[in-house]
């Protein structure tokens, strides 16, 4: 009798799971572990891990959904990712997810796989589009010819999940008598058992199958070539390999590689005409009269044009709101929290630093989220690929790849997610020089910064053509230092453009939810605690040294202005009217208050109204009748209490007068002050001086926070949509000229993109390094164009 | 008729010949499975001229034409 225990015993299998890009490998994998998986990286390289698990039965498996190839040769990072990892890891089972409708091909990489000698099953997915291609699969020949268990599924609908599950484990301990291997012909098998023999005799065992490291020798597979060299003897016997493939070239009259490339595929090909019945035509299928449209010559680029604005709108546009809401929650999250605490240093901390600096980052999740909403929406259908055939020649002549487009359009609202979208570029190289040259692409937190200045120095009829000569001057610098890092930096073989077109097909919402989920969530994390960092650097910079010495007793000022006020109040108010205080006279005192709270309300309503706002004159309107009213109503104490009024505003506008001189002079001492000057001499060829050098230092942590620091510096207060008075200020500072102001907007256009920016790099590229150059980068290329622009101006005596 | 891929035009089709030459490009047109005795067919070019959809072994692949001047064509 069995004893009833609380916990089964799971058996772990290890499962991984290979096959081509857009063989629904991904679905499958999704279906297996729905959200019990995990992203991660390969360490070293900028391949995605991702890897989950499933219970089934007694086991529970843990699933490697390796990244998606079409062969295992060096040619890629994800190629040899994927190898390594069915070698090093030994999975006990390797599932091949294969595209039945597209099986000759798919099943070039299923004997390749089979070649590391690993237990191996083959999924057929995509069935239903097999069958309405009138393809018929005898899925018996392929698993006896292959000596592999074999599936059906569709993994779009969730079917044959659990068949799926009872074949991977009787592939895992099905035992093979002899090891899969094809026959290369006498004279290839000839030369591997050769070299399998000395390989043999190496006293440090290399884990990969023999007879598979003969044959890469062979076809001159550089990774191998090196991790043969790299034990004792074997050196001798790469020298020996390249002798072998010399004769074999000779032999053959053609290179190895390609002669092994060329009877795996005659085995395939054998293989397929033998296992499926119904040829796939030339016929036109769906896909195809989808594309008849979608790339039609004609139609192609405005249709490509049409569908990056609706994705462009949804990002920035529509998720303006959840933004904006989002950093509206986190301010008053942060007010909640500082009520709590001290006025003093450890609540500005609180409130500025870390609310100020994490709200900046989280109010971008809503962004990051309809991002990857749009994308995985593109990328799953199949239109990316579309897009990218269509721009590749523009592309091209830039120095970029076809699905360079989509990240670099992006960039123009926001970097974050324009780096982020690179993911969709293949390859390295491509996606490394889109990142760098991405930051160029003026993003939308600039466009305050020139918005101010453009409204302070150039007047509104060429304002137009200042904002978009900017924006111009960007594309055109992305242009050149694109083709700057393709020839210099990123020399090398020409990556190729041969892409597979997929057939389109209903996205499942599973995914595309997964898919946005995940790199949210990564970018939360990763990103957010550098920005934390460099916030509160930030803020330490720009608010200490904290005792500052000022330059007028300011604390005396306010006493005077108080006195003055308890003076006047008690001759002009009190006294006439013979009461000790204002709350002895309680219809005075009534009136008051409400005329106090009619201006509160006026205040509030209209604090982010432009002065020429209609609004703001309907509602000065209203304010006049209601104070109207109010006189009728109380017109005995209407005029003390208007006088009153009057008196406590003049007292509140010295008050807050006083306190912006102070956080002027306060920032003046700070350290970040003290830094400005320090680089004024670095300015100075530039025409800056300290105060600008200042706001682009505070730049640094977020651009957005160059106009707030720039007020701050001009003791103009909070900056909101109300920026007259800073664009007063500003052109009413002699250090200032409309040349200065363009030289200015030139910085910053090119200059260090902002910390978030630089974080989503590191993360991407999985290195500080290029973090690092892309900051130094764009900020000499900065100050190069400031300079140029600015003493070109000079001796062309331009805007001075 | 042996003529280059890059050379054929919307609609038509012949068998691979033979791949020129050696390297990436080449290793990956066979990766992709555009071997020797494979049926190929010219779907269509972008609207810029370049690259060019073709279709093979039942699936669709866009290439560059100067990619495409390494597959000599049988044409039928």
């Amino acid at each position: 009798m069995e004893l009833m225990s609380k916990e089964r015993e799971y058996k772990s299998l290890h499962i991984a799971l290979a096959g081509n890009p857009n063989s629904g490998k991904t679905t499958i994998f999704n279906n297996l572990t729905g959200s019990r998986q995990h992203v991660g990286n390969y360490s070293g390289v900028t391949v995605e891990k991702k890897e989950g698990y499933c219970k089934f039965q007694q086991y529970e498996l843990l699933l490697v959904d390796l990244p998606g190839t079409y062969s295992l040769t060096t040619y890629s990072p994800e190629e040899v990712v994927a190898r390594n990892f069915i070698v090093q890891e030994q999975p006990d089972v390797v599932v091949n997810v294969v595209d039945a409708s597209n099986l000759e091909r798919n099943l070039y990489l299923a004997v390749q796989l089979l070649e590391l000698e690993r237990p191996f099953m083959l999924a057929l997915n995509m069935i239903d589009v097999a069958e309405s291609r009138q393809l018929i699969i005898h899925d018996e020949i392929l698993s006896e010819q292959l000596a592999v268990p074999v599936a059906r599924t569709i993994g779009s609908h969730n079917e044959g999940t659990d068949s799926l599950l009872v074949a991977i484990v009787k592939a895992a301990y099905q035992k093979r008598a002899v090891p899969f291997a094809i026959d290369y012909g006498p004279d290839i098998e000839a030369d591997i058992q050769q070299l399998a023999n000395r390989l043999a005799a190496v006293p440090q065992p290399l884990q990969y199958p023999l007879r598979w490291l003969a044959m890469k020798l062979l076809e001159n597979d550089q990774d191998i070539i090196d991790r043969v060299r790299g034990v004792a003897g074997g050196s001798e016997i790469v020298q020996y390999s390249i002798t072998l493939r010399e004769k074999l070239q000779n032999k053959l009259g053609e290179d190895p590689e390609m002669a092994l490339a060329g009877l795996r595929y005659k085995f395939v090909g054998a293989l397929y005409r033998q296992a499926v019945e119904g040829r796939p035509d030339h016929e036109l299928t769906i896909s195809d009269k989808i594309d008849k449209v979608l790339t039609n010559r004609v139609l192609g680029i405005p249709i490509f044009l049409g569908l990056m604005w609706m994705v462009f709108t949804l990002v920035f546009t529509v998720g303006k709101y959840p933004q904006d809401w989002l950093a509206q929650a986190i301010k008053v999250a942060g007010q909640l929290v500082g009520q709590q605490l001290p006025a003093g240093d450890l609540k500005s901390l609180v409130v500025d630093g870390i609310f100020g600096g994490v709200g900046s980052v989280v109010s971008f999740l809503p962004l990051i989220l309809f991002l990857f909403f749009a994308i995985s929406l593109l990328e799953d259908t199949g239109y990316m690929a579309r897009a990218a055939f269509v721009m590749d020649r523009i592309m091209r002549q830039v120095g970029l790849h076809g699905k360079s487009f989509i990240p670099l359009l992006l960039g123009f609202g926001c970097g974050v997610p324009a780096i982020m979208g690179t993911r969709t570029l293949e390859n390295p190289r491509d996606r490394l020089v889109t990142i760098l040259v991405s930051p160029l692409m003026s993003c939308s937190a600039r466009l305050p910064i020139y918005s101010v200045l453009i409204g302070a120095f150039f007047s509104s009829d060429i304002a137009g053509n200042v904002l978009f000569s900017l924006y111009l001057l960007g594309v055109i610098l992305a242009i050149i230092m694109a083709r700057v890092f393709r020839s210099v930096l990123f020399r090398g073989a020409t990556e190729p453009f041969i892409m597979e077109l997929p057939p389109y097909h209903w996205p499942t919402l599973n995914s595309v939810v997964i898919h946005m989920w995940e790199r949210s969530y990564l970018y939360l994390k990763k990103a957010g605690t550098i920005i934390l960092a460099v916030a509160i650097l930030m803020w330490f910079l720009t608010n200490f040294p904290s005792a500052v010495p000022y330059s007028r007793d300011y604390d005396a000022v306010i006493n005077q202005a108080e006195v003055e006020f308890t003076q006047q109040v008690e001759e002009d108010i009190n006294q006439p009217l013979a009461i000790a205080a204002i709350d002895d006279n309680a219809a005075l005192k009534a009136t008051i208050d409400k005329l106090l709270a009619v201006n509160e309300q006026f205040k509030q309503a209209t604090a982010d109204l432009e002065d020429d706002d209609p609004e703001l004159a309907a509602l000065s309107e209203k304010k006049a009748k209601t104070v109207q009213a109010l006189h009728a109503e109380n017109a005995a104490s209407f005029a003390m209490a208007a006088y009153y009024v009057e008196l406590q505003a003049d007292l509140d506008d010295v008050k807050a007068d006083v306190a912006k001189a102070k956080a002027a002079e306060k920032i003046n001492q700070s350290y970040a002050g003290t830094i400005g000057k320090f680089l004024a001499p670095l300015g100075r060829p530039l025409g800056f001086d300290w105060k600008m050098n200042v706001a682009l230092i505070a730049g640094f942590s977020a651009k957005e926070v160059v106009v707030g620091t720039l007020g701050t510096i001009y003791s103009v207060g909070e900056v909101g949509a109300k920026t007259v008075p800073l664009q007063m200020a500003l052109a009413a500072d002699p250090a200032f000229n409309p040349l200065i102001a363009y030289t200015f907007m030139v910085f910053c256009l090119v200059y260090s993109p902002c910390l978030a920016a630089l974080a989503t790099i590191k993360r991407e590229t999985n290195s500080w390094k290029w973090a690092f150059f892309a900051a130094a980068y764009t900020t000499g290329l900065a100050w190069i164009m400031a300079f140029i622009v600015y003493q070109g101006g000079l001796l062309l005596g331009i805007g001075v | 008729m042996f003529k280059l891929l890059s050379q054929l035009t919307s609609g038509q089709q012949g068998m691979v010949s033979k791949i020129i030459g050696s390297g990436v490009i080449q290793r990956r047109l066979l990766d992709m499975g555009i071997t020797p005795g494979t049926v190929i067919r010219i779907e269509k070019f972008a609207p810029l001229g370049d690259p060019m959809e073709v279709k093979a072994k039942g699936f669709n692949l866009s290439l560059r034409k100067n990619e495409a001047k390494n597959i000599e064509i049988e044409m039928a």
